[in-house]
């Protein structure tokens, strides 16, 4: 600890000079932020620990987990394995969320480039038609919802319940209003002499937009796609109404379900699954990290 | 030329459109309905119009979206409000004529020396065998007809639309999948189905393979409008959209109908004593909570920014990571690995052995209370901890230099400086969090389902926010009451609507400040 005072001398002589003497400061206050920090990681990985630990516990009940694990082993992921189609759950959570943040981030971009660029009647009017529409949550919508997809699937099965495709179109409703105010926002910040220029040259609108404009704004889809994927993956209420069949089901609604059958049995289980459920998103998290910092922030300041 | 391509793209994919709506127009065409075939070539002539012609350029951009919007979006939504003026839920699902049918094929008992038909059980293809409503597969024993009844009546099956056993039991129907005696066995609602018939009576199942028909106790009096049961001469009366006793005196038949009724659940969430004051507390604690968790994640969110945007701090990017996995993983994973560490037994409960407590977490409304609190902090925080990190680090360096040389202390930079141009910054994503929270459905309902409840009732919980009110009114329950949950709905969206008008206005404040 002693050392980080003196680092911060050397890499600022000049400025810092006059104030050596309170060195002692911060030296104490160098003390204090490192405790904070350590408190904080404390705070954040106690839970995370916990689950690792169960998840390698031989015995697999939650009577059983300790912190410190009395051994390693596989038992839970064959326990997991046999009682639940847990690959099923985790191939179905990727195809939803994979295929419903793909088809939402295509359907916000299209109508944001319009809102950008284009001038139309109803142009101000629709955008903020869309900002009221968003403030109904459309998770209170579930019940219309579930009356709809239970006609419909009547008709078309492969729209119905326990179908993926039933349930992204009902995800794919609130796909337009979610995101157009973001992904305008950055269209605004891209110059308008580029479409342009293409224009002059007798480009289509078309082509104007699949290859100027969409390759620039790469960034902020980006960060829009991942919000909608981790949004999706998260999803639980609809999910749990659309998907009974168990082969069905996506990786929360089965999990949850495991916990139900029985809490303490299938703790162990749980855990395993959780953690390799978490993979995908927590990779996407770490790699992208600096995006979606600077998509957050730049978004709420437009 | 380089254009062709595109243009031959553009074709195909309006092409399959238009033959994917072909589809689903014939499916709907040979179920009956008309509205619906109305409706898809109502969107294939728009898909022609706007992508045929060379104009409506904005439209080509927004029309996807606007599909989706409008079906999946605007339309439950409007769903929802009328829904909210009718008692749509648990016996008031279809209409008068409907319920009359229903009922009376309900009391079919065998004639006897009535003729019995070979029967199958089956759903329409591709549903889901254990709920999906159920059909009778049937062959007449004398004339070797074979019908298909669902709850409507019946409809004739040609002959090579089916595959028959000598006993005429239908083994194999076009557009069905027949369900195999297990599946028959695993579901109740068999047991009271029946088919109605045009002279009113109605055809059961007995058994796996067998059907009969028979005539119903209960008859419909249609000049009087009664249900008159013969067996024991009971009247029953319409009133209240469910057939009551003349005489005052028994239950209600098991089927009712769905009406209007006006404000009735809007009323009734007001003025009944007991929802009135569960819908109080509910909405009391629903305005608390997102309050709280919002100040809590910010605050140490904001803290932990402050201590990390210091070039003093070693591995920087490894602490950060790992201090953003709470964010990172899965929220259902989160809920429910808490819901087991507050679990009030300490062989079970990590929090109470760790601490050597004995706090009945889960159990007591208050400290469950605060168990939501402690997780949502642990959730929330890694979130308000990237923003504010964004925005600390877009305050330009000479801002702070400039209090610096005017001699502000540490703390007050932070006061005066920071904090105001941060706020700016995250003040609407504080409004976005507020109005998230204020629905956060998976959380509360992994962590406690809305409990504990108290005093023996089962209808409002100590930490139910709206949304798993609602949830528990329209599909938890025993007895869903579809229309009071829409009411309840509206009321979250107008309370959400002005409470985010009033967020946004404020913030907006705070930018004309600034």
């Amino acid at each position: 600890m002693t050392t980080v005072p003196a680092t911060a001398t050397t890499t600022a002589p000049t400025t810092r000079a006059p104030r050596r003497s309170s060195s002692d400061g911060h030296a104490l206050g160098a003390v204090l932020r490192y405790l904070g920090i350590a408190a904080a990681l404390i705070f954040a990985l106690f839970p995370i620990w916990f689950i690792v630990a169960a998840a390698v516990n031989p015995a697999g009940t939650i009577s059983t987990t300790e912190l410190v694990p009395a051994g390693v082993s596989g038992a839970n992921y064959e326990d997991l394995t046999a009682a639940r189609p847990y690959w099923s759950w985790y191939k179905n959570t990727l195809i939803i969320a994979g295929f419903g943040s793909l088809a939402a981030v295509f359907l916000g971009v299209l109508a944001a480039y319009a809102f950008s660029r284009l001038r139309f009647a109803g142009r101000r009017p629709g955008l903020m038609a869309l900002l009221l529409i968003q403030m109904f949550p459309s998770l209170l919508t579930f019940v219309a919802l579930y009356r709809i997809f239970v006609y419909l699937g009547d008709v078309i099965p492969a729209l119905g319940f326990n179908t993926a495709l039933g349930l992204i179109a009902a995800y794919l409703g609130g796909a337009m209003g979610a995101n157009v105010w973001l992904l305008k926002g950055y269209f605004d910040t891209v110059p308008k002499e580029l479409d342009e220029a293409a224009k002059v040259d007798g480009a289509s609108h078309a082509r104007i937009f699949f290859t100027i404009t969409l390759p620039l704004i790469t960034p902020i889809l980006v960060t829009v796609g991942m919000i909608q994927f981790i949004g999706l993956v998260n999803e639980f209420l609809l999910a749990s109404i659309f998907l009974k069949d168990v082969d069905a089901q996506t990786l929360g609604v089965g999990l949850w379900g495991l916990l139900e059958a029985d809490r303490n049995r299938y703790f162990g289980a749980f855990c395993v699954g959780a953690l390799l459920a978490s993979i995908p998103v927590v990779l996407l998290y770490l790699t992208f990290q600096k995006q979606l910092v600077g998509g957050l922030t730049s978004g709420s300041v437009k | 030329m380089s254009r062709s391509p595109w243009l031959i793209l553009k074709w195909v994919l309006v092409a399959l459109t238009l033959v994917l709506l072909a589809g689903g127009a014939a499916k709907f065409a040979a179920a009956g309905e008309g509205i619906a075939v109305i409706g898809i070539a109502f969107l294939a002539m728009c898909v022609l119009l706007i992508y045929g012609s060379r104009r409506m350029i904005p439209m080509k951009y927004l029309f996807p979206g606007l599909v989706f919007l409008v079906f999946l979006q605007i339309f439950p939504i409007v769903l929802t409000v009328m829904t909210s003026f009718t008692n749509y839920g648990d016996g008031h699902t279809g209409t008068k004529d409907e319920s009359i049918k229903y009922l009376v094929a309900q009391t079919v008992q065998e004639v006897e020396g009535a003729p019995r038909y070979a029967l199958s059980v089956g759903v329409k293809e591709g549903a889901d065998v254990t709920t999906a409503a159920p059909v009778f597969l049937l062959t007449d024993p004398t004339s070797k007809k074979s019908f298909v009844g669902d709850k409507d009546g019946l409809t004739e099956l040609k002959d090579d639309e089916i595959t028959k056993t000598d006993t005429g039991k239908i083994t194999a129907a076009k557009g069905y999948t027949i369900l195999n005696a297990r599946e028959i066995n695993a579901r109740q609602d068999l047991r009271a189905f029946a088919v109605p018939t045009d002279d009113g009576g109605g055809i059961k199942a007995i058994g796996l393979s067998e059907a009969f028909v028979g005539k119903p106790t209960l008859v419909y009096d249609k000049a009087a409008d009664r249900l008159v049961d013969t067996k024991t001469n009971t009247r029953y009366m319409p009133q209240n959209a469910a057939w009551v006793p003349e005489s005052g005196q028994g239950a209600a038949l098991p089927s009712g109908w769905q009406e209007n009724v006006g404000m009735r659940n809007y009323t009734e969430a007001l003025t009944n004593p007991t929802l009135r004051e569960g819908f109080l507390k509910v909405l009391v604690w629903n305005l608390i909570f997102p309050l709280i968790t919002v100040a809590g994640t910010f605050l140490l969110g904001m803290g932990l920014a402050l201590l990390f945007n210091d070039d003093r701090v070693k591995f920087k990017g490894l602490w950060r990571s790992l201090l953003i996995l709470p964010y990172a993983l899965p929220g259902f994973i989160t809920a429910l690995v808490w819901r087991q560490m507050f679990n009030q037994d300490k062989s079970f409960g990590l929090i109470n052995k760790t601490f050597n407590l004995s706090i009945d977490w889960l159990g007591d409304p208050t400290w469950a209370k605060i168990a939501i609190l402690i997780t949502n902090l642990w959730l929330g925080f890694p979130y308000m901890f990237l923003i504010c990190t964004g925005a600390l680090q877009a305050i330009p360096s000479d801002v702070r230099e400039a209090a610096k040389i005017d001699g502000a202390s540490g703390f007050r930079t932070i006061r005066s400086i920071v904090m105001p141009l941060v706020l700016v910054a995250v003040g609407p994503l504080l409004v976005a969090s507020y109005a998230f929270n204020f629905n956060n459905f998976t959380l509360i309902y992994l962590l406690t389902k809305g409990g504990p409840f108290e005093g023996g009732q089962t209808q409002i919980g100590s930490t139910d926010l709206l949304i798993t009110y609602a949830y528990r009114l329209a599909i938890g329950g025993t007895t869903p009451n579809y229309g009071f949950a829409a009411a309840i709905s509206v009321f979250i969206f107008i309370i959400v609507a002005l409470i985010s008008a009033q967020g946004f206005r404020s913030t907006a404040k705070l930018e004309d400040v600034n």
